[in-house]
């Protein structure tokens, strides 16, 4: 029976372990808060957000956005392949997509280099306090995500890839894209608003 | 997942791409001119469109609990609203 044959309900799939979204959603929930409070305070004084954001280098903010989305295709590709019991193809694309993990950390270490050459931290205003403390948080996630896309690689080389292990690929998977969609986010509020 | 979604998530991909072209763009001025507050507001809007389809396609809400999927699409309908509503009374 192919899958256009089969009722709806027989479509439904959980991807990977509840407990896994469970802690996707409280994490997405504690940034959504640390974004309202961002553009809350924003609001307070525009000048000084509006002023310091100028000083950012957008260009490595759009070049880790363009990792990041194509990070999240890997993944996707990479669960579609495992699914076709094509370990050896699934790995590699969890090889591709813990390379753009590597280039973001690069790139985020150039550009917080560049900050602290310049005489800026943390503590230079609200805006910079914000900036680094949000880009520092979704910056762990990353290197927490490139432990589990290394895990994700192993698993697809070299475990059977039966029902168990394509959940378990599952679960790192959709931990990977809620750090896609949270710099999609951070994207947008440091760089782009105006 | 068939060979038929692996194009779409391709093709989700590009349009993801395409779309943050298109947010970079409206932060440069393109389209509101001096207007940049209509600007803000559509990139934001721009933005959760693709948290959405980030969401469905790639994370793979579309064929997930329905009680999971309106969890998620929840969250960025009202994550939007929120930044929306605070930077509009900010002005």
């Amino acid at each position: 029976m192919s899958s256009v044959e089969l009722p709806q309900a027989a479509r439904i799939h959980l991807p990977g372990e509840t407990g896994v979204w469970v802690f996707i959603l409280g994490d997405m929930l504690m940034f959504a808060l640390l974004f309202a409070v961002f553009i809350y305070y924003r609001s307070q004084d525009v000048g000084l957000f509006a002023g310091s954001q100028l000083t950012l280098n957008q260009t490595f903010g759009a070049f880790n956005t363009l990792l990041l989305l194509s990070s999240s295709w890997f993944v996707a590709l990479g669960i579609n392949a495992a699914r076709k019991s094509l370990g050896k193809i699934s790995a590699r694309y969890f090889a591709a997509t813990f390379c753009c993990a590597l280039a973001f950390v690069v790139v985020k270490v150039f550009e917080y280099g560049e900050k602290f050459n310049a005489g800026i931290a943390i503590t230079t205003n609200d805006f910079y306090m914000y900036y680094f403390m949000l880009t520092g948080i979704h910056l762990i996630h990353v290197v927490i995500g490139m432990g589990v896309l290394t895990f994700l690689w192993h698993t697809a080389r070299s475990a059977e890839l039966n029902e168990k292990n394509i959940n378990v690929l599952e679960s790192g998977a959709s931990f990977w894209h809620m750090v896609d969609i949270l710099w999609i986010v951070l994207f947008a509020l440091f760089y782009l608003l105006r | 997942m068939d060979a038929m979604s692996v194009s779409r998530i391709t093709w989700v991909w590009f349009a993801l791409i395409l779309a943050t072209g298109l947010s970079w763009q409206f932060g440069h001025g393109f389209g509101f001119g001096e207007k940049f507050h209509y600007a803000t507001v559509a990139i934001l809007i721009i933005t959760f469109i693709k948290v959405r389809f980030v969401f469905l396609d790639f994370m793979e809400l579309r064929t997930a609990p329905l009680s999971l999927r309106l969890a998620f699409e929840a969250w960025a309908v009202l994550v939007c609203g929120t930044l929306i509503f605070l930077y509009w009374s900010g002005i």
